[in-house]
């Protein structure tokens, strides 16, 4: 038997890939995230390159784990990581289908613009900046002067 | 070894180490808690970065150590960050103005290392600085916020700039470790980058209502390691003892 046919195609593995969730905000895939750069076959190994949201994210290490428990429960034995810095991860690769998911989450998904365009919970357009800074280093703090809610930014970057 | 380039990297990696260390003991102590979660996040970011320059100066250097040994391991005389990332923290003002002054001196720098000639080092400055940006935006608001605030914050403001004002200098200052990384295309000449500081600065200390100090003296030392501030040493107590008092431990 040929290696070739017991490996599991690339699109394959970007499937399986979007079955696994970013550690600090389930809701969305490492996929949707934009994180997983490359997949691809050298021999009879899979290799893997992962750019880091924030340089300091401490969920990039967690991130490596999960992509590389998924890949095994799906029988790949071995793999290479890349952990890639260039170019620069960017809020433009979220999914579209990531940044429905947050929204829906209560999470406001980045804009050009640099803020929200609304509360994700009331939907209201009168929205303040509390911080640049929020729950982990991708989010700023906003809140809504509606429903007076406090809410997550995904900071575009 | 290329030992220039080696310099240049601790020099930009021990900025970001020891201002990301000094940033850090602020954690759980902020005057508020959004601004904890500030200083917690920018903390990281440069922590962040330090694990990308200090990784890359240990590869140039080629003997087996990595970034945490370059962090944990030397001693004070070894270090090449400028003195004023090392200064203490004192009150939250403080923290800000020493975090606006050099975040304002870092974002130009990045600016101009993302053309580098290395791609490594462009690559960590183009990472780098979309952080960086999120950092100076705001420490300036926040020295605007203060400086131009009540009567108190003002005055705290202005002693953390008088204060703080001799230990700007040294971020200009060229040796022969400057001239072997322009002659190589790899960073700019430090004092070519004073006059778009000034004018930075000069905009957001205006907006504060703060007076840049008449003063042209400036403590030098810190990033050819000549001589550091007794803090320093204070510092590295701190943040090494861990791996001092267990070798190696991991977890």
């Amino acid at each position: 038997m040929s290696i070739s046919n017991s490996q599991p195609s690339e699109t394959q593995i970007w499937e399986w890939l979007d079955a696994v969730p970013d550690p600090e905000i389930p809701v969305i895939s490492v996929v949707d995230l934009g994180i997983v750069r490359q997949v691809s076959w050298k021999d009879d190994a899979l290799h893997v390159a992962v750019t880091p949201t924030y340089s300091g994210c401490p969920a990039t290490s967690i991130i490596e784990i999960d992509i590389e428990t998924a890949l095994r429960d799906h029988g790949i034995e071995k793999i290479t990581f890349e952990r890639r810095i260039a170019p620069a991860w960017t809020t433009d690769w979220l999914t579209d289908k990531g940044r429905a998911k947050l929204e829906d989450y209560g999470i406001a998904p980045p804009q050009a613009a640099g803020g929200p365009t609304h509360c994700p919970q009331c939907k209201s357009t009168r929205v303040t900046k509390v911080s640049q800074f929020g729950s982990t280093p991708c989010k700023a703090h906003w809140r809504c002067e509606d429903c007076l809610e406090p809410f997550d930014y995904f900071k575009c970057i | 070894m290329d030992q220039a380039l080696f310099q240049f990297l601790l020099r930009m990696g021990d900025n970001t180490l020891i201002l990301g260390h000094r940033v850090s003991e602020w954690c759980g102590h902020s005057p508020v808690l959004e601004e904890d979660i500030a200083l917690a996040n920018t903390a990281l970011d440069l922590i962040g970065q330090t694990q990308m320059w200090l990784g890359l100066a240990a590869e140039v250097q080629g003997e087996g150590a990595d970034a945490d040994k370059l962090a944990f391991l030397r001693d004070a005389w070894d270090f090449r960050n400028v003195l004023l990332v090392e200064m203490p923290n004192g009150d939250f003002g403080q923290t800000l103005m020493r975090q606006f002054l050099f975040d304002a001196w870092h974002s130009i720098m990045l600016g101009r290392l993302m053309t580098s000639s290395n791609e490594q080092i462009a690559a960590i400055a183009a990472k780098a600085s979309k952080e960086v940006t999120y950092h100076l935006e705001r420490s300036a608001d926040t020295v605007v916020g203060l400086g131009d605030g009540t009567e108190e914050s003002h005055a705290r403001m202005q002693a953390a700039l008088d204060y703080l004002w001799p230990y700007v200098g040294e971020m200009f200052v060229s040796d022969d470790v400057d001239a072997a990384m322009v002659a190589a295309g790899i960073a700019p000449d430090p004092k070519a980058l004073r006059e778009e500081y000034d004018a930075l600065i000069g905009r957001v200390l205006a907006d504060a209502t703060l007076t840049i100090p008449d003063s042209k003296f400036g403590h030098t030392g810190g990033r050819d390691g000549r001589m550091h501030t007794e803090h320093l040493g204070h510092l590295l107590t701190q943040m090494q003892w861990l791996q001092r008092a267990y070798p190696g431990a991991t977890w």
